[in-house]
């Protein structure tokens, strides 16, 4: 056996193995990614450059470290959570009841390391809730993180010296001696503030990923039974990783709390932590960059789809059952599948079949969101008049050939869109069997 | 093989056992599976369990390995009793088993199973303050287990993508990775062909080189092949132990269960 060892090590090195060449290109592609995360986080700001953009920039950084971390959970360990907000929301709670001690005097913390306090509390409320949800996995698990979460969003409300009540707590940031001129009173401020410290935890979830104890994770997830078998306690492994997710769910909290200066009973709200699920499966589980964005879409969605629209939540919705149904590994694992075509040199006979979809596509979106619009309208504004601008028409929602029409646009939508996907599935499917075998014969 | 037959010696000179089980009994509800099972296996030897379905051999070893409590007796591993350890505290003291229905970790790769299965042997337990690509020992090992199931091609396939036959194999090396000195092997070559099982034997015999083997199998051309001695278990008792030739010629395991297998093995 050790002259087996010996002989390894003396082999030539034609598998990966540290840093030999075979490793390099990946690295690269990984550095290139980094680099270029690193180059977003610091230079959107100087792109974007209104307070709604520094809003939506600052919302994005908290809401990566939120989405990651509930990713720790659901992609790499198998666990669906339905109470995360508890986490990040009794961080921002702990957070900001610590600044407005600072405020008071009876505490003295940089403003800056607000955020490693949210990140303990989270740490403690992990080890605490954790505790009881970690006994069981699967269902089980879910069900008492659902029975946790409700706990902690009806405590919110019956103790309203720590939650604040309705109205929540509020704080001012702009507390202690300026540092170097900081005082996270203007907003690029406090958005660099949550940039580090997103860029800081997004490589420490990252590195997480390449321990022993995250590996053991992932093998937890794919096989508890086995894992105890190899000498691991898979209820200390599920454990210690809520434990993890929590310490990173708690700086979001404290980050939040810095970033907006209130927090209500709202953010360890159950609909709140529906939402980290929601968009951390639509970002994508599978890896670990779908999470950031679905944090991006979140904040974009919420924001700005909100603005645009009032029945964002309904397309909201459609967009999440269409995903579940036609793109189960989320927007990441799309890009991954559609760079594995491109990589085996498929992607050209992909493209015509593309564009078909997508030529479908146009007319039923324009008619389904058509047909939802003027019902929105006729429904909730009709009293300031029946018309409405639609894709740059005005549209008279009360009469019947506007109805017509949209029906229509949709009905020839929905036909071209039936052509138009078989085609593409057999595209696809041909593409994605040859890969198969090209894999399968490069091994054999 | 010497250092095995050293064991073999050194075992029997100390009377030490590798596993002892104790008039083990285990009841599902009313049904008794398992009706006082005696048994000592020393350290160092190949030990086969046959015997018709519904014996309980199965679960005898899901008994061993901690998967199900004892309704009574005691069993004692390297002398110790485990009764009432989880399975990872039982793999913990040494004993590693693999499973009849293939159980790996289906969507992490090839190498990264292996990987697993040795960490905690290893003492990194549940660091999160290694980097994996640095520990250099758990590499090795893997590598090492790599390349005795001969699986070195498949390092970065994901295991769930495996044939059949590679996943059994996968399967033994996940159990004999962590360096366990007594292993279980539930049917290791079930479902397989002849030149895929011929194959499958010669694996267990290098990978149990010096360490117990317990070994559930249906095969008798694998078990005559493999064991030093045979139990026969039938009805939840063990009615037999012995070397294979007095096996073959024992009255009582022709009664109760060998015919038409022992006809099999002779052909």
């Amino acid at each position: 056996m050790t002259d087996l060892a010996a002989q390894r090590t003396d082999a030539p090195a034609d598998r990966p193995r540290g840093r030999t060449l075979k490793f390099v290109p990946i690295n690269v592609g990984q550095s290139a990614l980094w680099i270029f995360f690193v180059l977003a986080m610091v230079i959107a700001p100087l792109i974007f450059k209104s307070s709604l953009s520094l809003t939506i920039l600052s919302q994005i950084g908290t809401l990566i470290i939120v989405c990651l971390s509930y990713n720790m959970l659901l992609g790499q360990s198998g666990m669906l959570s339905f109470g995360h907000a508890v986490y990040v929301g009794l961080g921002a709670f702990i957070s900001i009841h610590v600044m407005n001690a600072i405020t008071a005097g009876s505490f003295h913390l940089p403003v800056s390391l607000v955020p490693l306090i949210g990140g303990l509390a989270g740490a403690f409320f992990g080890v605490l809730f954790g505790y009881v949800t970690t006994k069981k996995s699967g269902t089980t698990f879910a069900m008492i993180t659902l029975g946790i979460g409700e706990l902690v969003a009806a405590s919110s409300l019956m103790l309203p010296e720590f939650f604040g009540g309705e109205a929540g707590i509020t704080t001012n940031r702009v507390i202690g001696e300026p540092v170097v001129g900081i005082t996270f009173g203007p907003q690029i401020q406090v958005y660099y503030l949550i940039a580090i410290w997103c860029l800081v935890c997004t490589a420490l979830m990252y590195a997480f990923t390449k321990t022993p104890l995250g590996r053991m994770a992932n093998a937890v997830r794919d096989n508890p039974e086995r894992a105890e078998f190899v000498g691991y306690n898979t209820q200390r492994v599920r454990y210690l990783v809520v434990i993890i997710a929590g310490f990173f769910a708690g700086i979001a909290g404290g980050l939040g709390a810095i970033n907006f200066e209130i927090v209500s009973s709202e953010n360890v709200s159950t609909v709140r932590s529906g939402a980290y699920l929601l968009f951390t499966f639509l970002g994508g589980v599978g890896f670990f960059f779908g999470p950031i964005i679905g944090a991006v879409i979140f904040v974009l969605s919420f924001v700005m789809l909100s603005e645009i629209t009032k029945a964002w939540l309904l397309y909201l919705g459609i967009f999440f059952l269409l995903m579940v149904m036609y793109a189960p590994g989320g927007i990441a694992s799309l890009i991954m599948m559609n760079l594995r075509v491109a990589q085996f040199g498929k992607f050209r006979r992909m493209a015509v079949p593309y564009l078909l979809v997508i030529a479908a596509a146009l007319p039923l979106f324009v008619g389904v969101v058509s047909l939802i619009e003027m019902l929105y309208h006729l429904q909730l504004e009709s009293a300031g008049g029946t018309e409405m601008r639609l894709f740059g028409v005005t549209v008279d929602t009360a009469s019947v050939t506007a109805w017509i029409v949209a029906a229509l646009i949709t009905a020839a939508g929905t036909a071209s869109m039936f052509f138009a996907s078989r085609r593409f599935k057999r595209a696809w499917g041909s593409a994605q069997s040859e890969i198969q075998e090209q894999i399968e014969r490069s091994l054999a | 093989m010497t250092q095995r037959d050293q064991g073999t010696v050194h075992a029997s000179r100390t009377g030490e056992c590798a596993i002892e089980l104790r008039d083990v009994r285990k009841s599902f509800g009313k049904s008794e599976i398992i009706r006082g099972a005696t048994l000592a296996i020393p350290a160092g030897e190949r030990h086969a369990v046959i015997g018709p379905n519904g014996a309980g051999k199965s679960t005898l070893f899901n008994l061993i390995s901690g998967r199900f409590g004892v309704t009574s007796g005691d069993i004692l591993l390297d002398g110790r009793s485990i009764l009432g350890l989880a399975p990872f505290e039982i793999n913990r003291c040494g004993l590693s088993r693999s499973f009849q229905i293939t159980n790996i970790f289906p969507r992490l790769s090839v190498f990264e199973n292996l990987r697993c299965a040795v960490l905690w042997s290893l003492g990194y337990k549940y660091s999160f303050w290694h980097s994996l690509a640095r520990l250099r020992d758990a590499r090795l090992r893997a590598e090492e287990v790599l390349e005795l199931i001969g699986l070195r091609r498949r390092h970065d396939v994901a295991a769930g993508m495996l044939t059949y036959a590679e996943q059994r194999a996968l399967e033994i090396g996940i159990t004999v990775a962590g360096g366990a000195s007594v292993i279980l092997l539930d049917e290791p070559t079930a479902g397989m062909s002849r030149s895929e099982s011929d194959h499958a034997v010669e694996l267990i015999r290098r990978v149990t080189v010096g360490k117990t083997l317990i070994m559930v199998e249906h095969d008798m051309s694998v078990v005559f092949g493999l064991a030093d001695r045979i139990s026969v278990l039938v009805y939840g008792e063990v009615v037999a132990t012995d070397i294979p030739a007095a096996i073959r010629t024992n009255r009582k395991v022709q009664e109760a269960y060998l015919g038409s297998h022992a006809e099999e093995a002779h052909a």
